[in-house]
């Protein structure tokens, strides 16, 4: 591991002016930073330690919905009641996610910027266009089991590895930042970027740039939802496919419907395809079926990750009949 | 399982000699299996006849401390451990796990993957379970950090270390300090009352072994007895 400066500042201005230097880094948690640090994948000579921020608290919004803070650790979000009644799919995405150690580490703002498991983005001895800009993807030809179907292209097929950003996206979150020049706002589907010809570059944060905050919007009345994730073991292990699920029904129908999928995407995908299909038709199977099929239409499968897009489509209607199930 | 503790000093002199005289007896001497190894190796050929003996006087010889050994860009850290402050001499990427295996020769927390994935080095953090694999030592000066060796108290075993050596809920012992600092964080835990669900909350420790079945039934019957 390379060496490091290390600071500890005790507020958001002097954190951000901290990391206002070249190849510093924010650590909360430390749960991906740390692990790819001793890797050689992440070489920060700087590391700005924010834990001592006070951006540790859940607190209802101005508008009826919640605001999270970026410190907030991924279990005290899942076990929060106002998320466990409220955003029931956020609670069960964070709690199918990681180990109940890393869970306890880990933050809000640390997982939306959880970088990729992919092999070869992970051993420096492979080509990766996401570590090393220009140098090739070697999961393109390689072993790409686990590797994205939406979202690729040529350059990089690496998945998101996030489950709270999957059922986020689903809740419309919104992300605040706070940099050199002020403060902002950004809907977290705009937040993530696909990798294009930049897949080095994942989302709009600018160099410096904080997380401050995630917001959510309040849910229309009598909404339910819910986190299925399919996976190679049990537990403890990151989703092949995913899907996170927003939908309120009344007289049958659909009123409101927000669908977004994890472990088949370059990013947490929400698939707007998806929810025209449900809007206003009847809750039953053959809907839930038609949405599927368009959620995965665009999808570019490959040798080894083809069978993502049935899982996915699979996913997405189990999701769907476990939220509209008639009491 | 005999309480032991490693004879080897502490970095800071003065932090020794109020660890020692605050420490309880150990109930089995002043040996450990680190420090029988250790003090074998420095024996090096000649003591094969009578190495125990050896390596009791050698644990008995003064203390020599490998402090101010000068490692660049060493920093001071405060850290508080199993009731006790410590302060040493540490790079800011020594983890917090290197710090308590090799600055403060405590080596009853493990290393197996050092990624954060086996939990072999669960370790508390003001009482919640962590993996101290994949957090800088230098960023905990603040928390209690309760590690096995601090667990039992009193000289009585937490009620999850009787428990697993009454359901043998382990076999080579490798994950066992692990297991055993995750079934006593999640007692405290918001979570469901059945073996699925233990089964799930544990999942965050490996054990190559496979004594799973065991273990669930160890933090089992603590639950049911709480």
């Amino acid at each position: 591991m390379q060496a490091f400066r290390y600071s500890q500042p005790k507020s958001i201005d002097n954190a951000v002016e901290a990391n206002g230097r070249q190849n510093s880094k924010f650590i909360a948690g430390g749960t991906t930073l740390v692990d790819l640090m001793k890797l050689n994948v992440e070489k920060p000579t700087a590391l700005v330690d924010v834990n001592g921020l006070p951006l540790d608290r859940i607190e209802p919004s101005s508008d009826g919905g919640l605001k999270i803070g970026a410190l907030v650790r991924n279990s005290d979000l899942a076990w929060n009641s106002n998320v466990k009644q409220r955003y029931s799919v956020l609670s069960e995405a964070l709690l199918a996610g990681a180990s109940p150690q890393l869970r306890n580490m880990a933050t809000t703002g640390g997982n939306l910027l959880q970088r990729t498991r992919c092999y070869y983005f992970r051993d420096t001895n492979y080509q990766c266009n996401k570590r090393e800009p220009g140098s090739g993807c070697a999961a393109i030809d390689g072993f790409h089991r686990i590797h994205a179907v939406l979202g690729g292209s040529e350059h990089c097929i690496a998945t998101h590895p996030s489950d709270m950003a999957v059922a986020m996206m689903a809740l419309e979150a919104t992300v605040h930042l706070r940099g050199a020049q002020g403060e902002r706002s950004v809907a977290l589907n705009d937040f993530y970027l696909v990798p294009g010809t930049t897949p080095e570059k994942e989302n709009v944060l600018e160099p410096g740039e904080l997380i401050t905050y995630v917001t959510l919007p309040p849910l229309p009345q009598g909404t339910r939802s819910h986190y299925l994730k399919l996976r190679d073991r049990a537990s403890y292990e990151f989703a092949l496919a995913s899907a996170a699920i927003v939908v309120q029904v009344s007289g049958g129908k659909i009123q409101h419907a927000r669908v977004a999928m994890g472990g088949v995407g370059t990013k947490p995908w929400r698939s707007k395809e998806a929810e025209q299909a449900l809007q206003g038709r009847e809750a039953n199977e053959h809907t839930f079926r038609a949405a599927a099929e368009a959620a995965l239409k665009p999808a570019k499968p490959l040798r080894d990750n083809a069978f993502k897009v049935e899982l996915a489509k699979r996913a997405i209607v189990r999701a769907l009949q476990v939220t509209t199930q008639t009491a | 399982m005999p309480k032991t503790r490693d004879p080897e000093p502490l970095v800071d002199s003065k932090e020794k000699n109020s660890a020692d005289a605050s420490n309880t007896q150990p109930l089995f001497g002043r040996f450990s299996r680190r420090s029988f190894l250790t003090q074998l190796g420095a024996a090096s050929l000649a003591a094969t006849t009578a190495p125990l003996a050896h390596a009791a006087a050698a644990t008995q010889a003064p203390a020599e401390t490998t402090e101010k050994t000068a490692v660049p860009g060493a920093v001071p850290v405060t850290l508080k451990i199993n009731g006790q402050t410590h302060q040493i001499m540490l790079e800011p990427r020594v983890t917090l796990l290197d710090a308590l295996r090799e600055n403060l020769q405590m080596p009853g927390t493990k290393k197996g993957c050092d990624h954060g994935q086996c939990g072999a080095c669960t370790v508390h953090l003001n009482g919640r379970r962590v993996n101290s694999c994949l957090s800088f030592a230098i960023m905990h000066q603040n928390d209690e950090i309760t590690t096995i060796e601090g667990l039992a108290q009193h000289g009585e075993l937490h009620p999850v270390q009787a428990a697993f050596i009454e359901h043998d809920g382990f076999q080579c012992g490798y994950c066992t300090s692990g297991q055993i600092m995750s079934g006593a964080a999640l007692l405290k835990e918001p979570i469901g009352k059945e073996d699925v669900d233990v089964r799930e909350a544990m999942s965050g420790n490996i054990c190559r072994c496979g004594a799973y079945n065991n273990i669930v039934a160890a933090v089992q019957q603590v639950r049911q007895s709480a």
